[in-house]
């Protein structure tokens, strides 16, 4: 069982950092805003905002991958556009898995860059202000530097759903391979075969030492960041 | 410069309602905790909106509530000392003082910015730069934060208690650094304090604050030597300040020192001849004799004529004494009073119990 992985099956891991990859850098800067709003601006609608970040959370994951599928499918309301205007197809694409995945890990994200800026001191913006910055700048060198380690915590987190993000998925864009088949569609498509356990399993230990690994660069990454920030 | 202030705020069932001008050198704005200092300093900052008022420096209106004018922080170029200090965690030293000059107007020339290295020379700073804020002692932590704020290149300092967290050794550690900063770079400082040690020792003017009102305002000496502030700032710590040279060393351990009533003498000071000190004398350590008095151990005996008394609710009194061109108050009894039948403009003699020197150097700062 310990054979190399067959192409397909490098396909289907390849894929999955794909779009785990493209899913966080994408909504990571709309994470940061949206984590943002919640956690210092007081405006109508807000409680409504932090509704619908937080859905995907408690929704069944087959419930959002239909909702996106009725929206962002080729005779979706909002994919229909796209595709007329844009040429821009999220339909059993892998752009469309990396959709799926980006908004399922979207509450994680912000729920950890909003701890994290929840826990700036704004004594210590109001000390930028008195000396010449303004908002933006306050925001470039005070917090976007302290709330550092919660957006990576917040990233690394994202990614981590993103990998195992399965139902939401197979809804939207299918399992097909070298397409859509990302790495929990083929451990799914492996158990439906008799006698798939073994390639199975192998697939299981490729998702287990990827999520390790993830996890113990995200602890070394945030304990150097914590230790610049900290000033010691 | 010139800073002129008119407040008026109401929050939790307190009212300020504030209106000085603050002039060259060090205004202390002084009164217990809960007087409205912080308040008034946090809208001078303009990180406090107050309901009403109007702000102008130097010419240029920061606030004026009628007019719907109100300056953003970062564009009212105020250095601001917080109490706890602030600096950034993740900057070093040298990064969180130059924070301000990547802000600071270009339009003020190169001529115009306080150099960096006077600073850091002028505080003591230099061996810090390399290191982050998270491991500096109070002291120095206070001495970054003031370097930082005159760095921005203010038109005017705020200071809120900046000594308050620290310990008396600490204090005492930074008060000569302020002394220079007051002295050499000709910056107008507004000072929150509650203690009137640190006003006998910083203030050119003294901008004296209760329950949200001016109570008094005007030159330090005159302030401290009110016989109707007294009560208000605490019997205890009332007193006046004195000014005086250093004119000799004498060869029994004692400096003598000329004050414009006569001379002084006081414990061996360190300080060069010629120094100029200021000296703090607490009401309560002041006797009044109506002659000059003879075989008595006190030193120090000045003639005066009482300019003020004040009369008190207790049995004490506060009578204000005119010292040649100083200002000195005593804490007696209403019966003394009486007994010794002290008027407005009666010479007496003042016997100084005590004396203690509440400032090394009196420089440029005076007005």
């Amino acid at each position: 069982m310990f054979d190399p992985l067959t192409a397909e099956e490098w396909r289907a891991v390849a894929l999955s950092l794909r779009v785990s990859f493209w899913a966080t850098a994408v909504s990571l800067p709309l994470g940061i805003l949206v984590a943002y709003a919640l956690a210092r601006w007081r405006f109508w609608g807000r409680e409504v905002l932090n509704g619908l970040v937080h859905l995907p959370l408690i929704l069944p994951p087959v419930v959002t991958g239909y909702l996106l599928l009725v929206t962002f499918g080729r005779r979706g309301s909002v994919g229909a556009y796209l595709d007329q205007w844009f040429g821009i197809v999220f339909a059993f694409r892998w752009t469309g898995a990396a959709l799926a995945a980006a908004i399922m890990a979207f509450p994680l994200m912000v729920r950890a860059i909003r701890l994290a800026i929840e826990a700036v001191d704004p004594r210590l913006e109001q000390a930028a202000s008195t000396l010449g910055a303004g908002r933006v700048w306050v925001f470039a060198t005070v917090t976007l530097p302290l709330i550092l380690p919660g957006i990576l915590a917040g990233a690394i987190l994202a990614f981590a759903k993103a990998m195992g993000e399965f139902g939401a998925t197979i809804t939207f864009v299918s399992n097909i391979p070298g397409q859509t088949q990302t790495l929990p569609s083929a451990i799914y498509a492996a158990l439906q075969v008799p006698g798939g356990e073994t390639q199975a399993l192998r697939l299981v230990l490729v998702s287990i030492t990827v999520a390790m690994a993830a996890l113990l660069v995200s602890e070394w990454v945030s304990r150097k960041v914590a230790k610049r920030i900290s000033g010691a | 410069m010139s800073l002129s202030v008119d407040l008026h705020h109401r929050f939790d069932g307190f009212t300020l309602s504030a209106r000085f001008d603050v002039p060259q050198g060090v205004t202390v704005l002084f009164g217990k905790s809960g007087a409205g200092k912080s308040t008034v300093i946090s809208a001078v900052a303009g990180l406090l909106r107050p309901d009403r008022g109007r702000i102008l420096l130097d010419g240029v209106t920061l606030l004026d509530t009628d007019a719907r004018i109100a300056l953003p922080p970062h564009r009212r170029r105020i250095g601001y000392v917080f109490q706890d200090g602030r600096l950034f965690p993740h900057l070093t030293v040298r990064q969180n003082l130059l924070y301000g000059r990547w802000f600071a107007p270009s339009s003020a020339g190169p001529a115009d910015r306080p150099a960096f290295d006077r600073i850091v020379d002028l505080l003591g700073i230099a061996p810090l730069l390399h290191r982050r804020p998270g491991l500096l002692s109070g002291g120095e932590k206070s001495r970054v934060a003031i370097g930082r704020a005159i760095l921005s290149n203010p038109r005017l300092l705020l200071m809120d208690e900046p000594l308050a967290a620290l310990d008396e050794a600490r204090k005492a550690e930074i008060l000569p650094y302020l002394e220079r900063l007051r002295d050499e770079l000709r910056l107008p400082i507004l000072y929150v304090s509650h203690s009137l040690a640190e006003v006998a020792r910083l203030a050119t003017t003294v901008v004296l604050l209760d329950a949200g009102k001016v109570l008094a305002t005007g030159p330090a000496a005159e302030v401290l030597a009110d016989p109707s502030v007294a009560p208000l700032v605490g019997l205890r710590n009332a007193g006046a300040i004195l000014t005086a040279r250093l004119a000799a060393h004498e060869a029994d351990g004692l400096s003598r020192l000329d004050s414009s009533a006569g001379p002084i003498l006081l414990p061996r000071l360190s300080q060069p001849l010629g120094s100029v000190l200021r000296l703090r004398i607490l009401a309560q350590d002041v006797m009044i004799a109506t002659e000059a008095p003879k075989g008595i151990s006190a030193l120090n005996i000045l003639p005066c004529r009482i300019s003020a008394i004040h009369i008190g609710d207790g049995p004490g009194a506060i009578v204000q004494l005119a010292a040649g061109e100083d200002m000195l108050i005593a804490r007696i009894t209403r019966r003394s009073v009486q007994s010794l039948k002290l008027t407005q403009g009666a010479a007496v003699f003042a016997v100084l119990k005590a004396v203690s020197v509440a400032q090394e150097n009196v420089g440029f700062g005076q007005p």
